[in-house]
């Protein structure tokens, strides 16, 4: 059924109880054109891309879950392209355009909200730094501006704006950035996706792969042998557990970044607001929770909880940027698993061995690259070459020392 | 989570430093594969779901690297040692 006013007039009018199933359940085949490993949302946008945009519709998306209850279900939901290094600007620009026309392409209502990302700076090295940044944006066609302290007074009064130490001095301003709706984006590339033929395979766990002669036939699973030529891999926060099936071993940590929500109050925050002091950003959801989160634990986890002396940070970080807050109680927090590379940049690339691909190593800012990562991996699976947008995501840039480091940190994955 | 450092006793690990991967060693210099081998000390990690062997500082307590084993799935910690030391039970 195509979602519109009509079908929900239709559906509210018979009580909500006939909808119809978003995506069929289907059993796996024997074989398939391609395969995507991963039902995240960087696997079901490489699987709706591939049969939308190369015509290859015969896929499989293989999830060893269920859909959304990774971490497309569990990021802060932000949207941005306020990125400095070539590589990275021009990738999630593209993706950020995608945003802008994505419910309208997926015929699903992901509630796109560009309500603006605002960084904040605090000194005079910070606004060089945030000045380079934005004419690094404005020179690739992405939008930025420079505020002063009285505009970001403006936007948002409740800041602490004279704090004795760290005093905010004024902004960067995406406005196009903003949030989405998380979940709703893996529903709605997973319906669009089994529409045009893709089969959705949930509670399918990757067991190993068949390799012959170097080069990759089908995949083992926990549902039976599954035949593919092209399998691409799109399982961050266990990319190196499926990697290591194949006998790759890669430069990813896997790491704990923790998020948090508020109880509900009314509209206070008006976009996403990220602090130049310490590691601390923050939104408001459409039910009034704030939504907010900083820096990553640390140490290397798969547990989806972290502990609480990072939770003190945070909550710490975020009452120096907004004093009211400390009024706030918390009302939820959890955990993610984070693909954090070495250099803080993604991978989407060829692997040793031929047929299988590797997307993967997204830290914590996949969420926002979802629709661009699709794009490029499934060019990637269709045409077996790099596309345009992704070329500098290769594997082999630590060996060959093309590193993209947005932040500066060197081989330190717990501190990207 | 609490660290047992082997200097101080039980702590609680935000008196700790940790940097990572304890298991990758340097390569000597003169090797005949030493370029590609430093990519591997440098870069490559194993990344387990299980048991991991870490370093880690004691910033606000001795100020000794000690290295611990610890359950990256659970966050238990098993063993630790003082990082001039062999790991208990294995020669160097």
């Amino acid at each position: 059924m195509r979602h519109s006013i009509v079908s929900l007039l239709l559906n509210a009018a018979t009580g909500h109880r006939r909808w119809p199933r978003m995506w069929r359940d289907p059993e796996p085949r024997p074989h398939y054109e391609a395969i995507v490993v991963g039902g995240g949302g960087h696997g079901l946008a490489t699987a709706y891309y591939l049969a939308k945009a190369h015509g290859v519709r015969d896929v499989a998306v293989l999830e060893k879950g269920w859909i959304g209850g990774g971490n497309v279900g569990r990021n802060t939901t932000i949207i941005r392209s306020n990125y400095l290094l070539p590589g990275n600007v021009s990738f999630y620009e593209a993706s950020l355009r995608h945003w802008e026309g994505l419910e309208r392409e997926l015929n699903f209502n992901a509630m796109v909200s560009q309500r603006g990302v605002l960084n904040l700076y605090h000194s005079d090295a910070q606004r060089d730094a945030i000045v380079r940044r934005g004419n690094a944006m404005r020179l690739h066609g992405v939008d930025a501006e420079l505020l002063d302290a009285h505009e970001v007074r403006r936007i948002a009064p409740f800041l602490a704006m004279d704090d004795a130490r760290f005093p905010i001095r004024g902004g960067l301003l995406q406005p196009r950035g903003g949030t989405v709706r998380h979940d709703a984006v893996a529903w709605g590339y997973a319906r669009a996706a089994d529409r045009l033929g893709v089969d959705v395979i949930q509670q399918c766990e990757l067991l190993g792969f068949e390799i012959e002669r170097g080069r990759v036939v089908g995949v083992r699973t926990s549902r039976g042998r599954i035949g593919a030529r092209r399998i691409g891999l799109a399982c961050a926060g266990h990319s190196s557990q499926v990697a290591a099936l194949a006998g790759l071993t890669l430069p990813i940590e896997t790491h704990v970044l923790q998020a948090f929500v508020s109880e509900g109050v009314k509209p206070l925050i008006p976009g996403v607001i990220t602090f130049g002091a310490g590691h601390f950003y923050v939104s408001q959801s459409d039910k009034g929770g704030l939504v907010f989160g900083g820096d990553l634990d640390g140490y290397n986890s798969y547990a989806q909880r972290g502990n609480l002396p990072t939770v003190e940070d945070v909550c710490e970080s975020g009452v120096a940027m907004i004093p009211a807050m400390s009024r706030l109680r918390l009302l939820r927090s959890w955990g993610g698993r984070m693909d954090m590379t070495m250099d803080g940049s993604p991978i989407i690339d060829r692997t040793p061995i031929e047929g299988l691909y590797l997307n993967a190593g997204w830290c914590y800012g996949g969420f926002k690259a979802t629709p661009a990562s699709g794009w490029c991996f499934a060019h990637l699976l269709a045409t077996g070459e790099s596309h345009a947008l992704a070329r500098a995501y290769r594997l082999d840039r630590f060996a060959t020392g093309h590193l993209i480091d947005e932040k500066g940190q060197g081989a330190h994955p717990n501190r990207q | 989570m609490r660290i047992p450092c082997p200097f101080c006793g039980l702590r609680g690990h935000e008196e700790f430093v940790v940097d990572g991967d304890a298991t990758v060693t340097r390569p000597a210099p003169g090797r005949p594969d030493a370029p590609t081998a430093a990519v591997r000390f440098v870069y490559l990690r194993d990344n387990p779901a299980g048991w991991h062997r870490e370093w880690w500082f004691h910033a606000f307590g001795c100020e000794r690297w000690i290295v611990v084993e610890r359950d990256t799935v659970t966050h238990a910690v098993g063993r630790v040692w003082s990082a001039g030391d062999p790991a208990p039970g294995e020669d160097r």
